[in-house]
């Protein structure tokens, strides 16, 4: 039965955790007290894209937005949108641009320049019913795959629509099935990287805790098309909710036999088993994912051969990212041609990418490849908060790099990045505004590839290792200006020689801000200043005595008792004993603390190296 | 390591674990299914536990040890009852997370990987659990806490062992 209203609440991993839950089951409640529960059809959706916002809400058929719903905002809600018919103005999005409350979600800025494939049904549905899922045309791609097509007309359906991979290296799709159909086996195998391991990303979660089926469907298709009649999802053990609603999936499909023996009458048969990977962000590399779903260490091994030859124990196997595979039924449906008109000349389709870190709108977004930064950033993105001004973008995580302010017209795809010496990769945007130093954040991404190379070949073991101590020096203002020349020669090197892509991309994030942000690594060397205020060593601790009270609150938490004054005395803090853990700034009262730039060495360290000259 | 006689005590703990080894008996490549679902029961895998998955799975105990170190996510050491898991991840990192962590670390008197005194928490940092819209985010176990600042993560942390003081 059509029911009167369709509210739709966001179940995506941020809204649950600002307690979407809870507005749900107020919403159950309320709606059961004034029996509106036969005209209010209540959906609990996945992700919707705007994270920042959360929890959020739509209500159809008028699109009215919701954003940051209380459970105070239920009662209201109720009786004025669903009974009087007037969207509740206190909490439809407000676009900070238009200053207007925006009443329908087309015209939210943040969706209007957003084109939805692979997310077209994440946040309009309940992920957890497969009914609305093939009400939305859910598994028509795979009967007539597999009744009308035969697989080479597939392979040569994706060859035509210019899919390239979405988890980072941009290899065409079809291509790779290419490669798994020409290979001999009996046994073949699909696997779905669902490893998602590049910090700053977050579309696959959402696409598996959304829209799970898409996966299923993307993953049949193409063991219809290579042979396999088995597939795995490898997902990190970080995604709970994701490999639970996977699992349902799972069951439903196999329930009304869209996975298991003989798939539409067809004689094809395939069925998915989940295996959960347990915290290597290595094994998000083809070969040392296959490695762990056998149950061994995650370690990586050189190709060729190619999985596509020799994947899982040894059978032609088939590795396809999560948005790659949820892309597929789209693609199969609306024709490659299709496909190939969104995007640019060898980039095709559209990319969700993840904004995060500074930026008004953080969340999840699709947009047609070769957008610019600029319309990502700014006109959905919402630009930056606070008034602070943009420094750079980091895009493609560890393997990665930076692009600046003067490239902010630089069409999103994968040749332009690469060329910037950024990356495309899984698609993660983290902002970065100028409170955030690069040399801090070359030194982040360099720690981060320290600690996950799985140490088999030395230049990613031991190279990465002496480029992190290098950056630390400079950080702690104790670097040489040849220390700048030594870094390029190692990250060369290291790219040049490192078996796996985590080692031979880990050296792009130094790499890109030596190359856009050179005048920072110097401040750091020539005058110990940390341009930003943020690496501890050079900066120091300071009471505003204009707002101090006197309270003393700072002086007790001290850990290293460096703060005197007496009570109702203005405090202050001596830099020579600082440790700089932060702790004054969070008990201060009256936000008297501030961190103030300039080199204050401390005084055991300054007689360190006053010793280790005379030495 | 020398050969020993392992003596498994019969408690429902290792009946579980026995059970679940039973399930992944005919699965091609249990070895870290098992161990997750081990960790699950016992919260963390003691020598015993890895020699016992040793012996029933037929896998050397070289290799479970080495499964067992190689990825972050099993424990060998014993954890508090709850685990608070600061994500350190690149959006969260640019937005103060360090600060985040230290406050906690100097709340709890520990440092990451160790459990405070009264064996409630345990404080680890993570890599990013994809919570990147609600940066600076801390997990109490599997529930996630976002936009943090460091006082807001340090009452977080008291205000939840206060509750579940209380419950009991």
């Amino acid at each position: 039965m059509k029911k009167r209203l369709d509210v739709l609440i966001c179940g995506g991993g941020a809204c649950l955790s600002s307690h979407s839950q809870d507005v749900k089951n107020k919403f159950i409640e309320v709606l059961k007290a004034k029996g509106l529960t036969d005209e209010i059809n209540l959906v609990e959706t996945g992700c919707m894209g705007p994270c920042e916002m959360g929890p959020v809400m739509v209500v159809y058929p008028d699109g009215s937005f919701y954003v940051q719903l209380t459970e105070n905002d239920v009662e209201p809600i109720v009786e004025e949108h669903f009974l009087k018919g007037r969207p509740y103005q206190k909490k439809l999005w407000a676009a900070p641009e238009a200053r207007k409350i925006v009443e329908e979600k087309r015209q939210v800025p943040f969706f209007e320049k957003q084109q939805k494939v692979v997310l077209a049904l994440c946040g309009k549905i309940d992920p957890e019913s497969v009914d609305e899922y093939i009400a939305n045309r859910g598994y028509e791609a795979l009967g007539k795959v597999v009744t009308e097509m035969t697989p080479e007309a597939v392979i040569e359906e994706m060859l035509k629509s210019g899919q390239r991979g979405r988890g980072g290296a941009g290899f065409p799709t079809g291509l790779k099935w290419k490669f798994g159909k020409a290979s001999e086996g009996k046994q073949k195998y699909i696997v779905c990287n669902a490893d998602e391991g590049d910090p700053g990303a977050f579309m696959d979660r959402a696409v598996l805790e959304g829209d799970p089926h898409s996966v299923i469907e993307g993953m049949a298709i193409a063991a219809y098309s290579i042979g396999a009649d088995k597939g795995f999802v490898y997902c990190r053990a970080e995604y709970p909710l994701a490999i639970k609603r996977l699992e349902a999936a799972l069951k439903q499909a196999r329930a009304m036999g869209l996975l298991g023996k003989n798939i539409f009458e067809s004689g094809f048969s395939f069925d998915i088993e989940v295996r959960m990977g347990a915290g290597a962000f290595v094994c998000g590399e083809e070969t040392a994912l296959m490695a762990s779903i056998e149950g061994k260490r995650g370690q990586p091994r050189p190709k060729p051969p190619f999985p596509a030859q020799k994947g899982l124990w040894g059978h032609p196997t088939v590795i396809n990212n999560v948005e790659t595979l949820a892309a597929i039924r789209h693609i199969i449906l609306n024709g490659a041609d299709w496909y190939a008109s969104i995007g640019t000349e060898k980039s095709k389709g559209t990319k969700v990418f993840a904004l995060s870190g500074k930026v008004v709108n953080t969340g999840l977004v699709e947009v047609p490849m070769g957008i610019t930064l600029r319309e990502l950033l700014y006109d959905i993105g919402g630009g930056i908060p606070n008034g602070k001004k943009f420094k750079a973008v980091q895009t493609g995580g560890p393997s990665g790099g930076c692009i600046p302010a003067a490239h902010m017209d630089t069409p999103l795809d994968y040749e332009s990045l690469t060329k910037l010496g950024a990356i495309m990769g899984s698609g993660g945007v983290i902002v970065l505004d100028e409170d955030t130093c690069m040399v801090n954040v070359a030194k982040f991404f360099l720690e981060f590839s320290v600690e996950e190379s799985c140490g088999q070949c030395a230049p990613c073991r031991i190279g990465l290792k002496q480029m992190h101590d290098l950056l630390e020096k400079i950080c702690e203002g104790k670097g040489k200006m040849e220390d700048l020349d030594l870094l390029e020669s190692l990250a060369h090197t290291i790219k040049a020689t490192s078996l796996c892509g985590l080692g031979q991309t880990a050296p792009n994030p130094v790499l890109s801000t030596m190359k856009y942000f050179r005048d920072e690594y110097e401040a750091h060397i020539k005058e110990q200043r940390c341009p930003a205020g943020v690496c501890k060593d050079l900066i120091s601790y300071v009471v505003d005595e204009s707002k101090c009270i006197g309270c003393t609150a700072c002086a007790r938490t001290c850990p290293v008792s460096a703060i005197s004054g007496a009570p109702k005395q203005k405090h202050r803090i001596d830099p020579s004993i600082c440790t700089r853990c932060g702790s004054c700034i969070v008990k201060c009262p009256v936000k008297a603390i501030y961190i103030g730039p300039g080199a204050v060495k401390r005084e055991v360290e300054s007689k360190k190296l006053h010793l280790e000259k005379t030495l | 390591m020398e050969c020993q006689e392992l003596h498994i005590p019969d408690n429902p703990q290792y009946r579980e674990l026995k059970r679940i080894i039973e399930e992944y008996r005919n699965v091609p490549g249990p070895l870290i299914q098992v161990l997750n679902r081990a960790q699950r029961i016992f919260g963390y895998l003691p020598r015993e536990v890895q020699l016992y998955v040793s012996r029933e799975l037929n896998v050397p105990l070289s290799e479970v040890y080495g499964v067992v170190t190689f990825y972050n996510f099993f424990k060998t050491e014993p954890v508090g009852k709850h685990i608070v898991n600061v994500c350190l991840g690149t959006a969260c990192h640019v937005k103060g997370a360090q600060r985040v962590v230290d406050a906690l670390a100097n709340e709890l008197k520990v440092e990451i990987g160790q459990t405070s005194q009264d064996g409630f928490y345990t404080l680890s940092t993570a890599r990013c659990f994809g919570a990147c819209g609600l940066a600076p985010a801390m997990m109490i176990d599997d529930e996630v806490y976002g936009r943090l600042t460091p006082g807001k993560a340090v009452e977080v942390i008291k205000e939840f062992q206060k509750n579940e003081t209380n419950q009991n």
